[in-house]
Formats: C-alpha cells, sequence, structure tokens
C-alpha cells in the first residue's frame, strides 16, 4: 500500500478507519520529500517536530472515536505565503528569510480546526509575482513531469508536490493564474474560489483586489473537500463575503445533464497551441456527452484583459510592497549608514527582479499625471470585463478554456522575456479581474505527454455547480494520472 | 502698503474611541513604548484592516456639528509614502469620497460674526511616534499612536489673522468635546494644527504663495508663529522678493519658523482606493440617529444662556467655548439656583484661581457641585464672602467637601453679638490714635477701624453686623 | 508612452529602489514593451463607465469599538533587525 499515492478523501477515509496511523501517513510523505526534493524543490521548509507532534494529539482523539472532519489528521502543505505562526513564511524572497510570522492566516486556523496537519511550506515566485515558479530566492521548482520544464507559477510548489506525491493537498493563492496555471502544467486540480469566499486575512499581500486562497488537489473531490473547510466569512476580513455555506458531498452527486456551456470563441484565437486547443475541443465533445449543451459565444474584451490586470495588480503590488523596508523585519541592508540607504539598499539587495519590475511599473499607473490614464482607466476595464461575465452567465451555467496557451514552458525561455510571460495569463487574468471562480482540471495530454488543463468558471460563490461538472468530467476520463504512471516511476 | 493675511487650517483631531481605528488595540494615551500595538497596526505581512463603526458615527457627529453635507456613500484610499513612523508605508485616509464636506463654523470675531467655511472632513489613522536616541544618535520608533482614529479637518482660506484663528479652534474644539468625539487635549496631540498662510497686497484678487506650518499643537505657540510668518511674508513682499511654497516648522522656543529640507527624493502620495476596506453607506436612519443623540451645541447653548439667564454676552462666551465650564457651571447652577452668581464665580474667582495655578479647565478635578454649595452657605450668611473664597480655595487645590472644611475649622459666622463686640473693644483700646482721628472728625479712621475689627474676627462675623456694633460703641 | 530615463529614474525614487546600470537599461526596455502593450487598453470605450475597485458591493463591514489586549512585545520585536528599549531601532531621522 503506498500511501502517497493516495487521495486525501481516501487518506483520510484510512486513518478514520484506523487502518492507517497518521504517523505512518507522515513518514511517508516526508519520505517522499526527502527522496524527491532535493530534485523539484517544491519545498522551502518542512515543520516536522510539530506536525509529529500534532499528529499524536489527533490520533488519540481518533483512537477515542470523537468525530473529526473528513480530512482530519491529512498532512496538508501551504504556499509560503500564507502566515503561519512561529513558522517561517518567505514568500520565497531574501525579503522575508527567516521572517516568523507572529499570527496564523485565518485558513491555518480553519485547518488546524478541521484537525488537518501542516507539514511544509512551499516554494513558489518571489510575493507570487511570476508564471513560472522561477523567481523564488530559493531556487526554481522543476515540473515533476519533465525536470527541464517549469512547473507553472506562482504556486508553483503547490502544484508540482502534489504532482510529484510529495503531498496530499496543498493551499495556493491566485492572484492571475497562479493556482490554476501551474495546476494546468502540472496535471493537478486546482480550484481559485470566488473573491471574498476565502479569508485574506494572513495571505501576504501581492495585489489585495484579486488575491485569493485556494486548494490544490490531486482531483475535484479532494479539492472540494479543502475548500469547504477554508471557505466562509471571516470577520478579519472585510472583503470576505456571507455566502451559502459550501458542503462538499453536494459536488459528487451532482450532474450536468442540461448544463449550458459557453467557451469564449477568444481564448481560442490566435496564440493558443494546437495541442491545448486539441484538447479543450475533445473535452467539449466529452462534456456534450455527458449531456452538457456547449457553444461558442464571441467575448472580444479578451484582449484587454491583460493590461487591465497588469496595471491594477502592480498598483496594489507596490503599496503592498512598500512596507518591507529593513525595518520591522525582514532584510535589512548591512551597508546602510543611513535612514535613506536602509530603505533603498534593503529593497533593492532584498527583492528580486521581477518584483522590483512590477513595483516600477505599479509606481507608473499611479504616479500623478498617469492615474487617470492607467489605473482609473483599468478600474472601467475592470467593470466592463465583469459585466461582459455576467452577460455571459445569462445564457450559461459554466464557462470553458484553456488555462494557458501551451503546456509547461522549458525553463528560462520567459525569464529574459517578461512581456511574453505576461501574455501566457491571458485566459486566467479576467476570471480574478471578475472575481469569479474558476477551477482547473486535467483535460489532456501533449505530444510530449505533458499535462495540459482547462478551466471551468462560475457564477459568484457558484462553486458547486464548476466542481459538480469537473468532477463528472474527471470521472469520465482519464486524465488524472501522475507522472509516476507515465513514466515507470518518479526519477 | 497694507496687507492681507490669508489663513486656512488642517485640524488633527484624536477620537475618544476606545479601540484604534482598523484593531482593537486601545486608544490609551502614553504606556510602555509598543504595548499597544498587535499585528494589525504594526503592519504585519499579511493583516487586514477592518473600520471601527464609531470612527464613522463620531465623524459624522463631527459633520452635522459643523453644518456639513454627509457623504452618503464614502469609502477609504491608501496614501503612500516611507517614514518610520508609518509602518506600513502608507496611511490609510480618505482622499476622492471623503466623509463631510462643505460645512462651516461660525466665530464671533472683532468684525461681527463670522463664516469659516469647512471644506471637508475626512478619517485616517494616527502614525506613530519617533524618539531621538541621544546615547546612539539613532530614532526609536514606537508604534502605539498607529492606528489611532483621526479626523482631519480642513478649513477654507477664510481667516485673516491669529485671533480669528483662534477664535475658530476654540469653536472647533468646543464643538468636539460637546459632541464627545475628542477630549482635544493638545498637550498630548490629540487636536493639532497645520496653518497654511499667505498674505497679498489689500485689494489684490488672487491670493499670495502660501506656506505651511506643521503639526503647531498650542495656542501660544500657533499665535506666535501666525504672527511671525505674516511678518517673514511681508518683508519679503517688501523687499521685492518672492514667497517660496513649502513646508515650515515653527520653533517656539526661538519664536521663529525655518525650512524644512525640501526632500531630493520624489514626492507623489500615489492615492488610489484602498481595496482591504469595503465602502460605507450612511443611511437616513443612521444620521436621523445621530441628530437626535446629538447634544446642545456651544452656539445654541450660548444663546440660550444669554435669554434664559440674562448672562452677558462675554461670559456665557468664555463658559460655553469649554464644555469642562459648562459641566461646572451647570452642576453650580442646578444647586445654587442662581445662573448669575455661579457665572459671577466662575468668572472671577474660578478664572483667578485657574490663572495663579496654570491649570486647564478640562485639568479641573475638584468635585463640580461644591461651588454650588458653597454659593448656598455664602447666601445664606453662614460664611462670609471672605471665607467662601477661602474655602473655594482649598476645594480648587485640594477637593475639600465645603461644609466640613468650614465645621472642622470653625468657619461659620460668629453670631455672637456680645463676643463681636468684646473683640471690637479690644481693638479699639489697641487703636486709640485713630479712635481719636475719627472723633475729631476724620471719617477715614472708621473704615480703617473696621477693617481692624475683621481681622481681629477672622471675617467671620458679617460686616453690617461689624459696623453697627462700632457705630454704637463710638456713638 | 515613451520610457525615457528621466521616468525610470524617478520611477526608482518613488519605489526606493535602485539599480544597476544593466539593470536599469534593462528595466527600461522591459516597461518600454510592457507599456506599449499596455496602451492598447486607450482602444477600449470607456464613457461612462464607473470605474470598480471591488469586485462586489459589500458595504458597511465594522469592528466593534471595544478593546482586546495587544500582542505581546517580544513577539511584536521579534523579526525586528535592530531594536533598543522595546522600540524598532533606526538611523536617525533628519528633519
Amino acid at each position: 500500500m503506498d500511501i502517497c499515492k493516495m487521495t486525501a478523501l481516501e487518506l483520510a477515509g484510512k486513518i478514520h478507519s484506523k487502518e492507517i496511523m497518521i504517523k505512518d501517513a507522515l513518514d511517508a510523505v516526508y519520505k517522499n520529500i526527502d527522496k524527491f526534493d532535493a530534485e523539484y524543490n517544491c519545498y522551502i521548509s518542512t515543520c516536522r517536530e510539530p506536525a509529529y507532534r500534532r499528529a499524536v494529539e489527533i490520533q488519540a482523539r481518533i483512537d477515542a472515536g470523537e468525530i473529526i472532519s473528513a480530512l482530519a489528521g491529512v498532512p496538508v502543505s501551504v504556499k509560503d505565503n500564507i502566515c503561519t505562526k512561529d513558522i517561517e513564511t518567505t514568500c520565497a524572497s531574501l525579503m522575508l528569510k527567516n521572517f516568523k510570522p507572529i499570527y496564523s492566516a485565518s485558513v491555518i486556523d480553519k485547518m488546524e480546526a478541521a484537525d488537518m496537519i501542516l507539514i511544509g511550506k512551499l516554494n513558489m515566485d518571489e510575493f507570487a509575482m511570476g508564471s513560472t515558479s522561477e523567481t523564488s530566492y530559493f531556487g526554481e521548482i522543476s515540473n515533476p513531469w519533465d525536470k527541464g520544464r517549469v512547473p507553472g507559477g506562482s504556486s508553483g510548489g503547490a502544484a508540482a508536490s502534489v504532482s510529484a506525491q510529495e503531498a496530499f493537498l496543498s493551499l495556493g493563492s491566485d492572484t492571475g493564474g497562479s493556482i490554476r496555471q501551474p495546476c494546468s502544467f502540472c496535471g493537478v486540480t486546482g480550484l481559485k474560489p470566488t473573491y471574498g469566499s476565502v479569508s485574506r486575512y494572513g495571505l501576504i499581500a501581492y495585489a489585495s483586489s484579486l488575491d485569493q486562497i485556494g486548494p490544490i488537489a490531486k482531483d475535484v473531490a479532494d479539492c472540494a473537500a479543502l475548500f469547504e473547510i477554508i471557505s466562509g466569512k471571516d470577520a478579519k476580513d472585510g472583503t470576505s463575503m456571507d455566502f451559502p455555506k459550501f458542503e462538499y458531498p453536494n459536488v459528487t452527486n451532482g450532474s450536468i445533464k442540461g448544463k449550458k456551456i459557453g467557451i469564449p470563441a477568444d481564448y481560442l484565437g490566435r496564440g493558443i497551441s494546437c495541442d491545448v486547443k486539441d484538447a479543450i475541443l475533445n473535452a467539449k465533445r466529452e462534456l456534450e456527452n455527458l449531456g452538457a449543451i456547449v457553444e461558442e459565444f464571441a467575448m472580444p474584451i479578451v484582449k484587454y484583459a491583460i493590461p487591465a490586470y497588469y496595471i491594477i495588480a502592480c498598483a496594489e503590488a507596490c503599496s503592498n510592497l512598500s512596507r518591507y523596508d529593513g525595518i520591522k523585519y525582514g532584510y535589512s541592508s548591512p551597508l546602510a549608514e543611513n535612514l535613506k540607504d536602509t530603505y533603498i539598499k534593503s529593497r533593492s539587495e532584498g527583492l528580486g527582479m521581477e518584483v522590483k519590475r512590477r513595483i516600477m511599473l505599479g509606481n507608473f499607473v499611479l504616479s500623478s499625471g498617469y492615474y487617470d490614464s492607467y489605473y482609473k482607466k483599468a478600474l472601467m476595464a475592470k467593470k466592463l470585463i465583469q459585466q461582459s461575465f455576467f452577460d455571459a452567465f445569462t445564457k450559461y451555467d459554466i464557462l470553458l478554456g484553456p488555462v494557458a496557451p501551451t503546456t509547461a514552458l522549458k525553463k528560462g525561455e520567459s525569464l529574459s522575456d517578461p512581456l511574453k510571460m505576461y501574455l501566457g495569463d491571458i485566459y486566467t487574468v479576467m476570471i480574478n479581474i471578475a472575481g469569479l471562480p474558476a477551477v482547473s482540471v486535467p483535460c489532456g495530454f501533449d505530444k510530449d505527454n505533458l499535462p495540459i488543463g482547462m478551466q471551468l468558471i462560475g457564477k459568484p460563490f457558484d462553486e458547486t455547480t464548476i466542481l459538480q461538472a469537473a468532477y463528472v468530467f474527471q470521472k469520465a476520463t482519464d486524465f488524472l494520472k501522475s507522472p509516476a504512471d507515465l513514466q515507470g516511476g518518479l526519477s | 502698503m497694507n496687507y492681507e493675511i490669508t489663513i486656512g487650517l488642517e485640524v488633527h483631531t484624536e477620537l475618544s474611541t476606545k479601540s484604534k481605528i482598523f484593531c482593537n488595540c486601545t486608544t490609551l494615551f502614553g504606556g510602555e513604548p509598543n504595548t499597544h500595538v498587535c499585528e494589525i497596526c504594526s503592519g504585519m505581512p499579511g493583516t487586514l484592516p477592518l473600520l471601527n463603526q464609531t470612527v464613522v458615527e463620531y465623524a459624522v457627529k463631527t459633520g452635522l456639528a459643523t453644518n456639513c453635507s454627509i457623504t452618503r456613500y464614502n469609502k477609504f484610499d491608501r496614501k503612500n509614502y516611507f517614514y518610520p513612523d508609518l509602518p506600513k508605508a502608507y496611511q490609510i485616509s480618505q482622499l476622492y469620497l471623503p466623509v463631510c464636506r462643505n460645512g462651516y463654523v461660525e466665530i464671533d470675531s472683532d468684525a461681527g460674526k463670522k463664516k469659516v467655511r469647512i471644506h471637508e472632513i475626512h478619517m485616517e489613522e494616527d502614525a506613530g511616534k519617533l524618539i531621538h536616541d541621544p546615547w546612539e544618535d539613532c530614532t526609536l520608533v514606537d508604534y502605539n499612536r498607529c492606528g489611532v482614529p483621526l479626523l482631519e479637518i480642513v478649513s477654507e482660506p477664510d481667516m485673516s489673522s491669529a485671533q480669528e484663528v483662534i477664535d475658530y479652534l476654540e469653536k472647533l474644539r468646543a464643538i468636539l468635546q460637546y459632541t464627545g468625539v475628542s477630549d482635544c487635549k493638545m498637550q498630548e496631540g490629540s487636536l493639532r494644527a497645520d496653518i497654511n498662510l499667505s498674505v497679498r497686497p489689500a485689494g489684490q484678487k488672487e491670493l499670495g504663495t502660501r506656506t505651511e506650518m506643521k503639526n503647531m499643537n498650542s495656542f501660544k505657540a500657533i499665535t506666535r508663529a501666525i504672527e511671525s510668518e505674516s511678518k517673514r511674508q511681508i518683508e519679503l513682499l517688501e523687499e521685492g522678493k518672492e514667497v517660496v511654497q513649502q513646508t515650515r516648522r515653527w520653533d517656539d522656543n526661538k519664536g521663529t519658523s525655518y525650512s524644512m529640507r525640501s526632500k531630493e527624493d520624489a514626492h507623489d502620495y500615489k492615492y488610489f482606493p484602498e481595496p482591504d476596506l469595503p465602502p460605507i453607506e450612511i443611511s437616513d436612519a443612521q444620521i436621523d440617529e445621530i441628530k437626535s443623540s446629538m447634544p446642545e451645541l456651544p452656539q445654541n447653548k450660548k444663546l440660550r444662556y444669554i435669554s434664559e439667564f440674562g448672562l452677558p454676552q462675554y461670559d456665557t462666551g468664555i463658559i460655553t467655548n469649554s464644555i469642562h465650564l459648562v459641566y461646572l457651571f451647570e452642576e453650580t447652577v442646578k444647586i445654587c439656583k442662581n445662573p448669575k452668581i455661579a457665572a459671577n464665580w466662575i468668572m472671577v474667582e474660578l478664572m483667578k484661581l485657574l490663572n495663579d495655578s496654570g491649570t486647564l479647565p478640562e485639568n479641573i478635578n475638584f468635585n463640580h457641585s461644591s461651588l454650588g454649595k458653597i454659593i448656598v452657605i455664602l447666601e445664606q450668611g453662614k460664611i462670609t464672602r471672605e471665607t467662601a473664597k477661602k474655602v473655594f480655595g482649598e476645594v480648587f487645590y485640594n477637593d475639600v467637601d465645603p461644609d466640613t472644611y468650614i465645621k472642622d475649622n470653625n468657619l461659620s459666622v460668629m453670631t455672637d453679638s456680645l463676643a463681636i463686640r468684646t473683640a471690637i473693644e479690644d481693638v479699639l483700646t489697641q487703636n486709640e490714635k485713630s479712635v481719636n482721628e475719627y472723633k475729631g472728625g476724620k471719617t477715614q479712621a472708621f473704615q480703617y477701624l473696621i477693617g481692624q475689627s475683621m481681622r481681629a474676627l477672622k471675617g467671620q462675623a458679617q460686616a453690617q453686623e461689624v459696623t453697627k456694633i462700632l457705630k454704637d460703641i463710638l456713638g | 508612452m515613451q520610457i525615457g530615463s528621466d521616468l525610470v529614474n524617478y520611477l526608482e525614487a518613488l519605489a526606493r529602489i535602485e539599480l544597476t546600470d544593466t539593470q536599469r537599461e534593462k528595466c527600461k526596455s522591459d516597461l518600454q514593451d510592457i507599456l506599449s502593450y499596455i496602451d492598447t487598453l486607450n482602444e477600449l470605450d470607456t464613457s461612462g463607465v464607473e470605474p470598480l475597485s471591488h469586485s462586489f458591493p459589500v458595504t458597511n463591514v465594522f469592528h466593534e469599538d471595544c478593546v482586546q489586549e495587544s500582542k505581546d512585545r517580544d513577539g511584536l520585536l521579534l523579526n525586528a533587525p535592530f531594536k533598543k528599549d522595546g522600540c524598532f531601532k533606526v538611523p536617525k531621522t533628519v528633519e
């Protein structure tokens, strides 16, 4: 019995029935981390001592027959931009190397209340800025399907660790595609929830109006189970919202018969690779076979998504990241001789180039003289983008599209050309701008046997419908392979 | 040439809420450095602000009391700048849609009543405190004040003298104190003003170039700073030079202002809507509720004191300018039932004690019922006026209870005529010379003898009684 | 929008970031590329559109005005690079 091959719900079932001791699950997953992570670099840190301590407590309660949550005892890994009390939270930046938060994010509290066990903090693009996980101060991450390729980003570690069976489940964050795109590149399932459905309290902000924490897992059911645990209004987050409680069993009970699914034709136009387009069209046929009505429709506003996104995201980022100044926490330049130096040298030395670039861009769009023509214009575009989605949802229950124009890129391919990297976000950023939920699920492989993902986009707070569709699709298809299955074992 | 001075103020007032504007840390003044701080007000990564409901209520109260229109849909913006006292490197404030706009405060200037228009009032958070450490020649940062709620009240440039500025500030302070929005303790920084000042030749239409003096927190300093700065600007113009638009710091010890080093660093606040805080909607019902809970405001109180109590305009102005004097006055009237006498005691005796001791009305800390009690005892003729003043002094400094104090010190009026007569006879024996002078027709000598007798009686006998007995003896 | 060296210098100053000469050149051309692309947004007709800063119309989320205990000071200063007497320590602020 290879514990690490199990889904989180399978593992939880066996822990609940005492077929598997939590300690054994921890041993198994840490063994895989020790075995593979030198290669993949998914983790920035692991927290074994508290994890094993926690395992003892939870095991005792399970042994005592106390009723507990659906994922009780399951190890979970968390992207390193989510604050964990007393456990280093670095945002993959030199700036926050050794930073130990004095509080935990609300999602961490919720997972703890659900008796899940935090096992480690996952590598990512620095401050979640990037689509390749190559901008981490702690080194790039390798795609478990092909070590020469990137796992996507910014939640690269969160997706790759699940793919490489170094984690059962993980939490990522998605500002412009940072959960969905690495899931697509790594062949795993991930949900970017509706803005306001998961508390952002304790998520180190990149772009506050776009950031959402979401689950990454081997399949839709695991994703749904974890989403149920972390979602819900949080009094500490003023932008979190009241909505009917999400219940994951509804996901596995649904059907998509008669559901109307729209594909924005502009998502299949210029720039998309043939393999990805074919996979989406195959998925369309599969969904039709399953009883859905799928059609294409025009959504011309797609071309304005990237400009609007980068303006809004960078503007907020430049403000959010101004607090890293070498005074209260984090990196402080040893070369600083006066106050001005403390700011400039600490920031110049402590932050990476991609972060600096976005901060510079953010400063530009907010500076006097440019605010109206850039920032304000982007907020008007945001309104129109959201409106186009709302219009589409008067006709469709779900929207379908590719997650990324290509499969996983070779390492180094986009680092030298930031614009090219930004353009890769074309299908994902709009969903953040509109605040909508979207799930990324594997839907095929390209000619190099690299996974391809599709996203199902839903109405606000209607995660249930898109997860139902994704679940039905996953049951009917065979794309849930792990790289181990394809290559006869992980290297 | 004659010059006109134009002054506008930005007043910052710390609100009297229990907790901070975006977290639940206490707003108490003082405390060991960094002990009133949490992850939110210190801007730790990942934290989010949550607006204190009472701050909105206080802002609306202030707006209504200053005749503003309330912005029913208002929101917060970020003002970005780097400074060690600002841990997030942005201040959460309101630029685009401030909570109140277009109000006014009426002041009584030399030229009669005058309206000082309020441009806007917005809510924001205070910054921390920087302490210079002389031992290491470095700066220490204390975040206790970080996140204390502030209202910034921005006036139009409607004032033209230091006196008008003081009148406006006193009026504003009274309003803020009456409504309970702020204690306005200037020495604790809970009321401070930035002064924008320009001068122009009389009759010139457009305003002159203005300078700004920041963070002034005493009326005296404000008066001196305005006088000095307007003089400086006029002198520049007289010499044919130009006033440079700049921020200046007033050094009250030296009595001069100096230009704050113009920052070579770029200066751009990059305001944008605060994404972490949802907008605020204020309903009619809320406004009605706040209106109905509004206390009588200084202007109305003043008019009522004049019409109802028949008090002089000047006295009512002084009393109603301070909520602390109002509290004392109203309590005193309640007990002695005589507003005129109560006002008199406050205007004469209390003012003297405040002046002598350098105490501000807000620091009066005796039982407010004591003054009324003293007046009642005095009016009943149980003590003399001299004794009453003396007892009030004890009340003022030591918060004694008047009844107990009078009893313990045997200060009641002497009613024993025989004892008084005996005491007077002693005085006459010792002042034979004056007695003879009086008998020789020198009437001033009589006054002297009364004084000597009162002294011998320690002021405890009624003056009429003494006069009567004295006349009786001297024939 | 043309990006000149002056603008890049200005943005560095605003951001309290200093680039090396090589980085500055690269940054300038990257920003130029990105902004040229961003400028396509000008083609979008936004007349009469109200800017949308918050995705969903939530209003009036408050905390009650009550005091909760502050954080332990040692914890607060735990990550501070320099501290003294219970305060964060910085090079002297010049007036």
